[in-house]
């Protein structure tokens, strides 16, 4: 059993709320307009951070974004390989994504296999206009050419680390933890 | 989680397992009413269908949930295969297996078949029907269709009405709802009803009216023509006559109940034409939920690993 013990704590509920609404700003201000724009989420906490965004948007811009929820379980490149079989649930979109500007929201960019997986399951569903990406921490180590367009915080990470995003709707508190991989021998 | 090698039969799974397949089927079905109707899940994985009855729905069923999730899915015709010159049955999915197939649909018109090749190859087995025993495939298409349409499998009265001797369909409906606690009624000619049924946990009735009163599911069987041996019906007038399904006989049914059928269908024999038009006939839904199960089953059995592998 691999075992991780708390480092550090590198966000907390202030700096992140604040990424947030820096973020809501900027994406304003990077598009021009987001009449046409969907927020995705990627399951599981990208989808309460999609929430946040869609309402963090909504209170500095008054506007009311179409929000979905993406599972890429099935887009997945590892799905022979795993010990366990993932849990598939549903993708839910609301509204049509051909022509739209799509902001995708997920809490860690690692490796960008994830990305690579959503995006691979966005396209199949339509031709988006554009696809931005949003995450709360960009912790590097990338497999594949895949970059954010915004970033809550960049936080340089060694191999042997992790980064856990809880959040209040999941785990009841909002924090942002780096975590270290100790001896696997107990 | 599946935790046997091959499916076999509803008799053999628990209501976890059922549950898991039947959860697993929503989101599959979504994948079926997208526009472009492929998801990359099982891109390299082979397996083949066997079979040695005909077939149109669970056949291409398969095949079709097959090329959605990207497998490589190949259709052994037995009718001009090596089976012809007398190649047994372990020899024939051995060089199948031998070709890199994973995992085998078979239908055979022996019970057990299934089961016993499952016994004798590495590769995964689904049953899709064998003889007179089970068509689980049909049974969770089935429920999955009832639980989306009324709700807690528990809380339902599901009648079956027709061929149940013959019915592989009928018993893996009858094992599966069980295990839910579904209050199961089976009606046909007495020729037609085998007398271990009883055993099973359903109870048995005679009389068309009394069953389906008050029935929150029919589930209309096809009358066999193949298998019966003589004697066991005086005609197909008649079996219409006393058993068939008419707008008349589905006033008994509950206002809200479905009306459902395995197919394919012997029109103005146990269903009428009308009946099949109501708007309470799900018979068609009943097909896309089969390619949506089929493929929920795929990819537990071939994506990923099983704890019991990893074990």
């Amino acid at each position: 059993m691999k075992k991780f013990i708390e480092k550090a704590v590198i966000m907390d509920q202030d700096q992140m709320d604040r990424a947030w609404k820096r973020i809501a700003h900027e994406l304003l201000e990077k598009n021009k307009t987001l009449d046409n724009a969907v927020i995705l989420g990627i399951r599981t906490r990208g989808l309460p951070l999609a929430e946040r965004l869609k309402k963090t948007i909504e209170e500095i811009h008054g506007l009311v974004l179409p929000i979905g929820v993406l599972d890429i379980n099935l887009y997945r490149d590892d799905l022979t390989s795993l010990t366990e079989q993932p849990v598939i649930h549903q993708t839910v979109i609301p509204v049509g994504i051909k022509g739209k500007k799509i902001i995708l929201v997920d809490d860690v960019l690692y490796t960008g296999r994830t990305i690579r997986a959503a995006l691979d399951s966005i396209i199949d569903m339509g031709r988006p206009e554009l696809i931005q990406l949003v995450v709360m921490v960009d912790r590097g180590h990338r497999e594949l050419p895949i970059r954010a367009d915004f970033v809550g915080k960049n936080v340089p990470t060694s191999k042997r680390e992790k980064i856990d995003v809880l959040l209040k709707e999941i785990d009841g508190i909002d924090r942002v933890v780096i975590k270290e991989l100790m001896e696997e021998d107990e | 989680m599946l935790k046997a090698k091959d499916l076999l039969g509803l008799r053999t799974l628990s209501t976890d397992e059922m549950d898991e397949i039947m959860r697993v089927a929503i989101p599959m079905k979504d994948i079926i009413m997208r526009d472009i109707k492929k998801v990359p899940t099982l891109r390299g994985k082979s397996m083949a269908t066997l079979f040695f009855e005909n077939s149109t729905r669970t056949k291409s069923s398969f095949e079709i949930a097959a090329k959605y999730l990207s497998a490589d899915c190949t259709n052994l015709a037995v009718s001009t295969s090596s089976v012809q010159k007398g190649e047994t049955l372990i020899d024939t999915a051995i060089t199948l297996e031998v070709m890199g197939i994973e995992l085998f649909v078979m239908r055979h018109g022996a019970s057990g078949a299934p089961h016993f090749l499952g016994r004798n190859t590495k590769a995964r087995i689904i049953n899709a029907g064998d003889g007179m025993n089970e068509h689980p495939t049909q049974g969770l298409l089935d429920m999955f269709t009832m639980k989306d349409k009324k709700g807690d499998l528990g809380n339902l009265t599901v009648t079956i009405l027709g061929d149940v001797a013959h019915s592989r369909v009928a018993r893996s409906n009858i094992w599966g709802l069980t295990k839910y606690g579904a209050n199961v009624r089976v009606v046909g000619p007495e020729t037609l009803l085998p007398i271990e049924l009883q055993k099973m946990g359903v109870e048995v009735y005679t009389d068309v009216d009394k069953a389906l009163k008050g029935a929150d599911v029919v589930n209309v069987l096809r009358l066999q023509k193949e298998r019966q041996s003589s004697g066991l019906l005086p005609s197909l007038v008649e079996y219409n006559k006393f058993w068939g399904l008419t707008s008349k006989r589905l006033e008994l049914i509950k206002e809200d109940g479905i009306i459902m059928h395995p197919g394919p269908m012997n029109r103005g024999v146990e269903i009428m034409p009308e009946v099949y038009e109501d708007p309470r006939s799900v018979v068609d839904e009943q097909v896309t939920n089969g390619v949506a199960i089929r493929m929920a089953l795929l990819f537990m059995m071939l994506g990923g690993k099983t704890s019991d592998e990893i074990n």
